[in-house]
């Protein structure tokens, strides 16, 4: 397991959004977060990447104990996330979106003399991800020219070029407009599984779910519904009730 | 293939641009007046508080409106050591005391308005100018107060210049060229640099930088504290041309001088502030010689360009460049 959570509540004051919650992703693995909304999704990954604090239980990362470090700190022990809405640098390069995070994980962004482009490394290595997410096209563009789908990639491609173990993406697809969800989702699985991480993805589009994901964890009011394989997980009674709305 | 183009590469365009105004800055003596000449370093002096204050504008995306503190650091550093330490007063030793106390003074405000941004970052700049402005006024046993201090002429190197005249059109252009050109090359290193870039992502957004790494406080106040010394420099240099120094120049309504100049060169663009600083530093004085209502004219092009020249002078040519090049591709098919 790379990471595991055990018996994790979370006490927003008298709401309990997340209430007794245990499970584990493994390395490579791929699991998908499902639930309506409102369900605690969000809290989660908030408590796992560090943005909240748990009220009991605990949260452990390549066998460490990490319930309570920084954000920080997580990022340099390799987690990753995204989040619903995304954060690019709007402004600047598809290039520097990807470039300026490799600078600050090499250690290089304190450099005030040099030209970024002449660490040409680091410029490789960046192109090297906007290629392995499709954007090469794209990578003098500022950010803010991209398409939706192309800005939720370019999200992903960012935290990614940190080098994380374990990536957290809350709703990749969000605001991609249909028929774009499957080529985005494409496009970042295939990344994620090259690379050999893992992961764990909010979404909502069950066929999504279904293609994508090794395993399911379906969460409703706080609470873990069903956890197993995207088929097993869809033939459950109250889980198809609930949460997908088929009687 | 996979081959890396470099944007802006040394021998670009760019450069023989760059080139040919640096050889035109230095025969500009033999062309210009003594009178053009010295205004010419005036916008010299300024352009370099231009360069620092769009560090924090178009780099950082932090609207100082109270660059006046720094400037007034840098030229009143330079008339207390008249003052008070003149066996120090020499162009070698006010330089350096310059960076040293706008260093100072800019990492104490920087301090302080890092941990804000959009208006209440302005706000707090130009509270803690008005702050100096009222302390240089008041402490008039020390300052001169409102009658401000004078600006002896500096030795360099053990040289002695006797008339002002003559040590601003001779010595003191080269010198004040040098600086300009130390500076430029400076801050262009540092807004194409990874710290430049970690400035522009934390202007873009701040929740990604903090998240990939970025302390963005820390480097905002770097970049507020580079900004405060190039504004120091400006003012030490200033100092020097105007023989003078008083309280107003601490008063917000210098700062907001230096915001005007900068937008009317363009601060999207890297080469604006420096073309708004020496274009107003001409506009001012004509429009003071000419009327005495220039603050009128000064509004008026104001609003001739936020409606026409929404980029600035430089913006602008930039697009007739972009234009112009467009016909030359379309009448060579
Ligand atoms: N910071 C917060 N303070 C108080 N309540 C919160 C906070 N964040 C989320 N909640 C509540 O916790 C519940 C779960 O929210 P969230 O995790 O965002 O759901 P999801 O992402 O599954 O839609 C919701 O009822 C929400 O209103
Ligand atoms: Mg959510």
């Amino acid at each position: 397991m790379i990471l595991s959570v055990e018996k994790l509540e979370k006490q927003f004051g008298s709401l309990k959004a997340i209430d007794g919650v245990s499970f584990g992703i493994r390395e490579r693995e791929i699991v998908s977060l499902i639930g309506s909304n409102g369900a605690g999704k969000t809290t989660l990954v908030n408590l796992i990447s560090g943005y909240l604090k748990p009220t009991a239980g605990r949260i452990f990362f390549g066998g460490k104990d990490i319930t309570y470090a920084s954000p920080f700190k997580r990022i340099k022990l390799g987690i990753g996330r995204s989040f619903q809405i995304v954060h690019l640098f709007e402004e600047a390069t598809v290039l520097d979106n990807v470039r300026t995070p490799l600078f600050a994980r090499y250690g290089r962004i304190k450099s005030i003399l040099w030209s970024a482009d002449s660490y040409v490394d680091i410029t490789r290595e960046a192109i090297g991800i906007l290629k392995l997410f499709n954007l090469y096209d794209k990578k003098d563009s500022p950010a803010k020219e991209l398409s939706e789908g192309e800005k939720k990639i370019l999200d992903v491609a960012m935290a990614f070029a940190l080098k994380p173990k374990l990536l957290l993406l809350d709703e990749p697809t969000s605001g991609v407009a249909t028929h774009d969800k499957f080529s985005v989702m494409n496009t970042i699985v295939s990344a994620i599984r090259k690379e050999g991480i893992s992961a764990l993805i909010i979404e909502h589009d069950m066929d999504i779910v279904s293609n994508y994901s090794d395993n399911v964890l379906v969460i409703h009011e706080g609470r873990i519904m069903a956890e197993g394989k995207p088929e097993d997980v869809m033939q459950n009674k109250e889980v198809r009730e609930t949460i997908l709305g088929i009687q | 293939m996979g081959q890396l183009r470099w944007r802006g590469s040394i021998l670009g365009p760019r450069f023989f641009v760059y080139l040919s105004t640096l050889v035109l800055l230095l025969i500009l003596p033999l062309l210009l007046s003594p009178f053009n000449l010295i205004l010419l370093e005036y916008g010299l002096a300024l352009a370099l508080v231009g360069l620092g204050f769009n560090l924090l504008l178009r780099y950082t995306g932090l609207l100082s409106f109270g660059h006046g503190a720094y400037f007034a650091t840098g030229a009143y550093t330079v008339a207390m050591v008249g003052r008070y330490i003149p066996e120090l007063y020499s162009l070698e030793m006010l330089l350096p005391l310059s960076v040293l106390f706008s260093f100072i003074v800019s990492f104490v405000f920087g301090f302080i308005c890092v941990r804000h941004t959009r208006i209440f970052f302005a706000i707090l700049t130009l509270s803690l100018s008005m702050l100096v402005f009222a302390l240089l006024f008041k402490l008039y046993h020390i300052t001169g107060g409102s009658d401000g201090l004078y600006i002896p002429i500096p030795s360099v190197f053990g040289m002695v210049f006797n008339r002002r005249p003559d040590f601003l059109s001779g010595f003191f252009y080269y010198f004040l060229v040098f600086v300009f050109v130390v500076g430029f090359l400076f801050m262009k290193a540092v807004v194409n640099s990874p710290f430049g870039k970690a400035l522009q992502a934390i202007r873009d957004n701040e929740i990604r930088a903090e998240l990939v790494g970025i302390r963005v406080k820390r480097y905002r106040l770097y970049a507020f504290v580079i900004s405060g010394i190039f504004t120091g420099v400006g003012g030490a240099l200033w100092s020097f041309v105007n023989g003078h120094v008083t309280p107003e120049v601490a008063h917000w309504f210098f700062s907001g001088e230096i915001v005007y100049m900068v937008l009317l060169g363009g601060f999207a663009n890297f080469e604006g502030p420096i073309i708004g600083a020496i274009v107003f530093t001409f506009l001012k004085l004509y429009a003071m010689s000419f009327t005495e209502y220039w603050m009128f004219i000064i509004g008026i092009t104001l609003i001739i360009l936020v409606l026409l020249l929404p980029t600035g002078i430089a913006g602008g040519i930039y697009r007739l460049i972009t234009e112009i090049r467009k016909g030359k591709t379309l009448s060579g098919i």
